[in-house]
């Protein structure tokens, strides 16, 4: 290669990589981005817990005196709280689910729609978890 | 399409079609825990209190077991499909893929085993 070629100060190109896990926080998504990675996490974490819920399940149904162990275990607080979060993973999960069947059947997937439906996903599963914490805290 | 120049070393290869199976499975089974939650949840909040007579009552009866265990294998197959995806979206180094892979693969398998086994305890 000529010293003429080599001399020639490289332009500064544009380069796109994946994005860094420490830029997670600050990366903005919209909407429809939203629902896709809780999606993800909410059933990662629902993976994760699949022992606890089936040893509840398990508790809740072998006997009476099991039935009074489990109901003794969900009167614990931080018992409660770590079941709602898994009530909202399964509630979002659940919604975000119909509106991917929804969206195989190529029912609303401009862009327009795909916004509105995962905002209303998202306002939803919370307003549903909202329940089942009233439900799960004794409000009624 | 062409077929017929199809044969031998210019065979297409396209796979073993699990990536279709399994997302077909992975759609087939979400409905059928759609309706399962459904079901559950109506008689869950239909049900004056929630007591171990009202709640055993309903997993007592064989039409329910075995509603359940359709449901959770169902799950499980679903959880396959879904876990498999996160491992093969982050997890780069084979060997760790197929660790984790096989490691999900066995702990699913127990989990049925065990809800067999919660599920006939009533």
């Amino acid at each position: 290669m000529s010293e003429a070629v080599r001399g020639v100060p490289k332009k500064e190109r544009p380069e796109f990589r994946n994005i860094h896990v420490t830029e997670l926080a600050n990366y903005r998504l919209p909407p429809s981005g939203m629902v896709s990675i809780l999606h993800r996490i909410s059933g990662f974490g629902l993976f994760l817990l699949l022992p606890f819920l089936l040893y509840l399940l398990q508790e809740s149904l072998r006997s009476e005196w099991s039935f009074a162990h489990f109901a003794g275990i969900v009167d614990n607080v931080f018992v409660k709280i770590v079941l709602l979060g898994l009530s909202w993973a399964y509630l979002h999960h659940f919604s975000a689910g119909i509106r991917h069947l929804f969206m195989d059947n190529h029912m609303a997937l401009d862009k327009d729609s795909a916004h509105a439906t995962a905002l209303l996903v998202l306002v939803i599963s919370l307003a549903l978890t909202v329940l089942v914490g009233l439900k799960l805290f004794g409000v009624f | 399409m062409a077929t017929k120049n199809n044969i031998g070393p210019k065979r297409l290869v396209v796979g073993a079609h699990y990536g279709v199976r399994d997302w077909l499975a992975q759609r087939v089974t979400a409905i059928v825990m759609v309706i399962y939650t459904v079901i559950l949840l109506g008689t869950f909040f239909s049900a004056p209190d929630f007591s171990y007579e009202s709640w055993a009552g309903l997993f007592a009866r064989q039409w329910f077991k075995l509603f359940s265990l359709v449901t959770f294998l169902g799950l499980y197959y679903h959880v396959w499909v879904g876990v498999r995806d996160i491992w093969m979206d982050y997890v780069k180094p084979v060997g760790v893929r197929l660790t984790l892979q096989i490691a999900t693969v066995l702990w699913l398998l127990a989990c049925a085993a065990w809800t067999v086994q919660i599920l006939w305890s009533v």
